[in-house]
């Protein structure tokens, strides 16, 4: 099915590109008909082969090769994000769990945190990693963190407060600790309501890592090549794509990892508790 | 609603005592920085400093000590260097880019490459710029010792209170063009009545302001002004007349695209161009700045300054006379521009720094400064704003600095008067 929308998707472009106008098309003096060129919308098969053309300025390597570099680059910055957003996000949930007064003061300001755009928050935390004289890499996971603790901590909670109430009455009974508690019981049944916020974090940190790529700079990954080859668009028109696919490519991994991980943590599970 | 009251005001303290802990941490590091320099001064200006904070000391009193005895080989150093020796342990700097590695900054990655910073004792770090990063701040929160920036932007960072100082202005001309296509018959800023304009935005805009004033044109009512992206797309496909665009830049990514009717790369005859240097309203662009605090109060700072700007001007002479090396050394330095556009970006650069009009490239031209701050203060764009409010304060300029460099460079040529540009041609995407 993954495929064929990607063919469905394909064949919407290449069919508006054939009857569309070439030069577009104004409605009441709106331009709302986008233009149909080749430098406005190339081929789909353009972008494709742009993949195997030299990359310009990278020496005797194809295009798809740098970009994996750069990707590679990437994804290491957004697994390093990703995990210290997670063990933020569920010692967060953790806390908000034990004490509910907690969750009532920090939950609204958690909230507001993720209205702040990320590029504004971007050159603070170059000024504090600056003055810590940690390397550049840790600015962008750093905001990958940033980006992706608030799900984890908002599935998380929700998902440690959803035990059932004769479960919690059975472990009281058992007298077990707060602790044996959350291990035994809270985790498990948190586990299903997790794993929708771990997706969104794994590429909100993919998110977040290219947007400081491209505002902080010093960093090579995907969002460098997405700057760098929009800085060629001008004679190179399909050569943006290629970065916008390999990031969302990227974003993808990472998804996958997590749904990986879902199908891992779930065989474990006694039959019982899914309920 | 006592309660919610009771939780507004623990907020609003939680608050506060985050953006307080923020700021005294910004102020903690500034004052480290200042503190850890003022240390290794003479010694009355460290008495002061620890008057001053003693806690702040206390903190970075390993700092200190480790820039103090640094410092004190810094002293050493150039007196060695001054008599031609060598030196033991090159001392660390960090220049600021406006830009990702490329040719326009080509004369810092020769001296670099050439090891002129190593002769001058120096092991200079660049950072390169991203989309984000303001080279003139960064120099003012202390990220980095020195900085490029275009002077307007530069001046407008300093009267909003960043201590910075112009050292060398490395381009002596601006380099900013007016593209449009031939057969729309642009070749001066009067041509641009009742014509679409693009202009970057972001302080880039102000010469085009400056050149419709110049015109006798009302920008908000002759002219149609417009954004335009950091590409030339908008002209290449007519969305806009005229495109503003570097010479080393976005001109050559015209003359590298394809042009649909012919089949061929766009030709220079296919465009006319507007040179706002030509028409006595550039501003001065790419120059060297440094922390006017520090420049005061440290000699070894101010020393590290002229020898840091000698090995720069000497890696710009550098490539001067080697135009393709020069280009080659930038992109193996990183950069990930085609090869054809690397060495057009050079050679265009060469043309904005030489030859030098007065005695040394780097030389302020009081001249070009006071059209540039001139500009500043009364063009105002059509928002209304200006770049500057008044003239800038005392110090956003010497020559000190420059004139002490050429003295250490003795009889490397910083003039050109035989410059002559190179013919590079483009290839397709700039390959």
């Amino acid at each position: 099915m993954l495929f064929a929308s990607l063919a469905i998707a394909i064949l919407l472009w290449e069919f508006y590109k054939a009857v569309g106008p070439e030069d577009g098309g104004d409605i009441f003096g709106w331009r709302i008909i986008p233009k149909t060129n080749d430098r406005v919308m190339p081929h789909t098969w353009t972008m494709a082969a742009e993949f195997g053309d030299d990359a310009i300025g990278s020496g005797d390597q194809k295009v798809w090769q740098v970009l994996l570099g750069y990707a590679w680059y990437t994804f290491r910055m957004a697994i390093a994000g990703l995990a210290l957003g997670v063990f933020v996000g569920v010692g967060l949930a953790v806390f908000m769990a034990r004490f509910k007064i907690v969750e009532r003061g920090l939950l609204p300001y958690l909230v507001i945190s993720q209205t702040i755009p990320l590029i504004a928050l971007a050159p603070q935390v170059t000024v504090i990693r600056g003055s810590l004289d940690l390397p550049q890499w840790t600015s962008a996971a750093a905001l990958a963190a940033f980006l992706s603790f608030f799900p984890v901590t908002v599935s998380t909670l929700r998902g440690l407060q959803s035990a059932p109430a004769a479960s919690l009455e059975l472990m009281d009974s058992y007298a077990a600790s707060w602790w044996t508690t959350l291990r035994k019981l809270r985790f498990p049944a948190a586990v299903p309501y997790m794993v929708p916020g771990l997706k969104l974090a794994a590429t909100a940190s993919v998110i977040g890592v290219i947007v400081t790529e491209i505002t902080l700079g010093g960093l090579r990954g995907v969002g460098f090549a997405t700057i760098d080859y929009s800085q060629k668009v001008t004679s190179q028109p399909a050569s943006v794509y290629a970065a916008v696919f390999a990031a969302a490519v990227l974003g993808l991994i990472m998804f996958g990892i997590v749904v990986a991980g879902e199908s891992i943590a779930m065989r474990r599970r006694p039959k019982e508790v899914v309920g | 609603m006592k309660r919610s009251i009771t939780r507004a005001t623990a907020g609003l303290a939680a608050l506060a005592l985050v953006a307080g802990a923020c700021g005294s941490d910004d102020d903690s590091s500034a004052d480290d920085s200042g503190d850890a320099e003022e240390t290794a001064d003479t010694e009355a200006a460290a008495d002061e400093a620890e008057a001053e904070s003693d806690e702040a000391n206390d903190d970075v009193d390993a700092d200190a000590d480790a820039e103090e005895t640094e410092d004190t080989a810094a002293a050493d150093d150039a007196a060695e260097s001054d008599a031609g020796g060598e030196c033991d342990e090159p001392e660390s700097v960090s220049l600021q880019l406006q830009w990702f590695t490329q040719a326009q900054f080509g004369g810092y990655y020769a001296a670099i490459d050439q090891g002129f910073y190593e002769d001058q004792c120096l092991d200079v770090e660049i950072k390169e710029g991203a989309v984000e990063i303001v080279p003139q701040t960064e120099l003012a929160n202390g990220n980095a010792d020195f900085a490029i920036a275009w002077v307007p932007k530069a001046l407008q960072t300093r009267e909003a209170g960043a201590e910075i100082t112009n050292i060398a202005q490395v381009f002596e001309r601006s380099g900013t063009l007016q593209v449009s296509f031939a057969d729309a018959g642009i070749t001066s800023p009067a041509d641009f009545e009742g014509k679409t304009i693009g202009n970057w935005g972001f302080g880039n805009e102000y010469e085009v302001f400056a050149a419709i004033g110049e015109a006798g044109l009302d920008p908000a009512s002759d002219v149609e002004l417009v954004g335009q992206q950091f590409d030339m797309v908008a002209l290449l496909e007519g969305e806009i007349d005229a495109a503003e665009a570097m010479t080393y830049n976005e001109y050559a990514q015209v003359l590298e695209a394809v042009n649909p009717d012919t089949g061929e790369l766009y030709q220079p005859e296919d465009f006319n161009v507007v040179n706002y240097e030509e028409e006595g309203v550039g501003m001065l662009q790419d120059a060297i700045w440094a922390d006017s605090t520090r420049l005061a109060d440290d000699e070894a700072y101010r020393d590290q300054a002229v020898r840091f700007v000698a090995a720069s001007l000497q890696g710009w002479a550098y490539c001067r006379d080697n135009v393709e090396e020069c280009a080659t050394i930038v992109t193996d330095a990183g950069s990930t521009l085609g090869a054809s556009h690397q060495q057009w970006m050079m050679n265009e650069v060469n043309k904005l720094i030489w030859p030098a009009s007065g005695e040394s490239i780097g030389l302020i031209d009081q001249e070009a400064w006071d059209r540039t701050v001139e500009i500043s203060k009364n063009t105002p764009n059509l928002e209304g704003a200006t770049v500057l409010a008044e003239d800038p304060a005392e110090g956003a300029f010497t020559n000190d600095i420059v004139t002490e460099a050429v003295a250490l460079l003795g009889d490397v040529d910083l003039v050109g008067a035989d410059f002559a540009a190179i013919e590079v041609t483009l290839n397709e995407g700039g390959e």
